[in-house]
């Protein structure tokens, strides 16, 4: 592969005393769909607001096809964003919205032109019954479909998008993720999807970046980031039932836990104290030697959550199927020593 | 329960319509109906009335009079409208483009010291205007602006900047950021996306504004007085010379002339009253 479409370079930003973005590293290639997934604050907005231009970083360039647009006014950037609040213009009808950025200066787009992309991107959207509504008599996700809309109608070189299912309800939410996905692999319109939604993020994304206090924890494949964790705050982003992280240390290639539970076989190479992360659907509830007292059983219809106490802390055990198991059973679970995540614990905090 | 509120509300209104019933009535008297010392408050068209009754015979002169210049001044009463209106109008209209542009600034953008440059132009509210006529007469005399309409047009449009920078603050304040941030990424400019997001929005801030500047200058009287005694004379500065008139004061045409000078502002307000209320509360009540 070549140059990356963007290069996000060494970006920081600092409002006050809040370090916002911390040396961010970033690149985008061309028709990739890379989301940045992070808890509220950990910066995201910050970065797709500084790509598109609305704000300045205090440190690093943003660079697009090779040039360096990091002072570039957000009207010569030619990047779409999709705003989690919709921000639809008020006062305009939905196909002024759509008009609007087509009649921008210096898009110079004839009249046949605008009409044509309006229909297309109506009908693409399935909005073309609304196109004579005022922008204020919409349903959420109408509007949301509009905003999209907005953005795709130009045919910007880039799309941004800013949480832009967060304020829609759980059905349309999945409608409209499906639509996203399809959407952009039509398009080939290289994407950042900002989202704190692990289920978008896994769905979506060619790449995922965690992004947690301003700064990149780990970049990657969304079966990298959620198999190779690169560290515990990570591996908690993805993933439900979370994550089951165990403090360990190794003796006679065992690993014991605080109470001096032998629970799983260590590596041979492996740190002599460390944090376990073992997803829920690795521990089988059967074929140990240690007894865990199950505490409550969720059905989830095609999957059980099994919540216990085990080696003396709580454990979440992701079964498939229905459960034999009730609350107060006794069981004596597994786990597969090649699916534990090892991350070595050097300083006693 | 309903009921009772008119008990408060047609004394209220009656109290409150008085003044301008009586100079409606004066307005339609002759002179010596006007200062006769027993009052007549029944206008009739019988031309034969005797003098003392309550009855008077109405007539159109004083409106009549007013299109030609009093006696001992140079120009009829429209002459003093019209530079009230040039006056009024000019004054509210660069009050509303310098407060808009200045409070678009102070709403949109990160500026050293803000909220103590807000106050210092409110602060310029805590003096009574006339507190500086001296000193902005001096000023006035070094550039030529006494008696003319520039001078008056400046000087209104100084006072009420700091009302107006304000309130179009508040209305600003409301439209969200995105709406011009959606319209910078669509490809527009800041000052494009000023233009045609932010303007059509604070439409109704600027009516708003528009009134109370209009109001505050047409009704000015201190300034007028002290800056004007021939070319830019406005019409509560002509009334008020019309005092010790040799022929006494004309009653009935100052009358028709309130009248008249109310009319326009009196119906500006009744156009735009609902925005009126929410530019008052404005700023007390979030939605």
């Amino acid at each position: 592969m070549g140059d990356p479409f963007l290069k996000i370079d060494n970006l920081s930003k600092v409002y006050g005393e809040t370090h916002a973005l911390s040396d961010i590293f970033l690149f985008l290639h061309a028709g990739e769909l890379l989301v940045v997934l992070g808890p509220t604050g950990a910066g995201k907005t910050t970065l797709l607001r500084i790509i598109a231009g609305l704000e300045v970083p205090d440190a690093g360039r943003v660079v697009v096809e090779g040039m360096d647009m990091t002072h570039c006014l957000p009207a010569e950037r030619d990047v779409a964003l999709v705003f989690q609040n919709f921000s639809l213009y008020p006062n305009k009808t939905v196909r002024q919205n759509l008009e609007f950025p087509l009649r921008a200066p210096g898009r110079n787009l004839s009249k046949t032109e605008i009409a044509n992309r309006i229909s297309d991107t109506a009908n693409l959207l399935r909005i073309a019954p609304l196109l004579d509504r005022p922008a204020t008599h919409l349903s959420g996700g109408e509007m949301q479909r509009v905003a999209i809309g907005r953005a795709i109608v130009r045919q910007p070189r880039l799309f941004l998008f800013d949480e832009p299912l967060t304020n829609l309800d759980a059905k349309l939410r999945e409608v409209l993720r499906v639509e996203l996905i399809r959407l952009q692999r039509d398009l080939g319109t290289p994407m950042i999807y900002v989202t704190h939604d692990r289920v978008e993020a896994l769905s979506m994304g060619d790449r995922i970046a965690v992004l947690s206090e301003g700064k990149i924890l780990q970049i990657g494949s969304p079966e990298d980031i959620y198999q190779r964790p690169n560290s515990p705050v990570v591996a908690r982003q993805l993933g439900y039932p979370p994550i089951n992280l165990i403090e360990v240390h190794k003796r006679a290639d065992q690993w014991f836990t605080a109470s001096n539970h032998g629970i799983v076989a260590a590596d041979r190479n492996a740190p002599q104290r460390a944090t376990l992360g073992i997803r829920p659907e690795n521990i089988f509830p059967h074929g140990g030697e240690i007894p865990a007292t199950i505490e409550a059983v969720e059905n989830l219809g095609a999957s059980t959550i099994l919540l216990g106490t085990w080696a003396d802390r709580p454990i979440h055990i992701l079964i498939t199927g229905e459960t034999q198991w009730h609350p107060g059973d006794v069981i004596y679970p597994s786990v597969d020593p090649n699916r534990v995540v090892v991350w070595e614990r050097r300083n006693e905090e | 329960m309903r009921g009772w509120r008119w008990l408060v509300i047609v004394p209220y209104f009656l109290l409150a319509t008085l003044p301008l019933c009586w100079l409606f009535l004066t307005s339609l008297k002759t002179q010596e109906a006007a200062i006769s010392s027993t009052a007549s408050l029944i206008p009739t068209t019988d031309e034969n009335i005797a003098p003392g009754g309550l009855k008077f015979s109405a007539t159109g002169d004083a409106y009549r009079k007013l299109a030609t210049p009093h006696t001992g001044k140079a120009h009829a009463f429209f002459h003093y409208l019209f530079n009230s209106v040039i006056i009024g109008l000019l004054s509210a209209l660069a009050s509303v483009v310098l407060g808009t542009g200045c409070a678009y600034g102070f709403s949109r953008f990160r500026i050293a010291g803000t909220r103590d440059w807000l106050f210092f132009i409110f602060s310029t509210r805590f003096l009574p205007p006339l507190a500086v006529v001296v000193p902005v007469l001096m000023m006035y005399r070094l550039f030529d602006l006494p008696n003319t309409h520039l001078g008056l047009i400046l000087l209104y449009t100084a006072f009420n900047l700091s009302l107006a920078v304000w309130l179009m603050k508040g209305f600003i304040d409301e439209i969200p950021r995105a709406y011009e941030e959606a319209a910078l990424v669509d490809g527009y400019s800041p000052f494009q996306a000023f233009y045609k997001i932010i303007l059509p929005h604070s439409a109704t801030g600027m009516a708003v504004t528009a009134v109370f500047c209009l109001i505050s200058a047409w009704n000015e009287y201190g300034f007028a007085l002290a800056l004007n005694n021939a070319e830019a004379v406005t019409v509560p500065v002509y009334f008020a010379g019309l005092q010790g008139n040799i022929q006494g004061i004309p009653w009935p045409q100052i009358a028709a002339g309130v009248l008249i000078f109310v009319v326009p502002i009196a119906v500006f307000t009744v156009l735009v009253r609902k925005h009126l209320l929410r530019g008052v509360t404005f700023g007390t009540i979030k939605q």
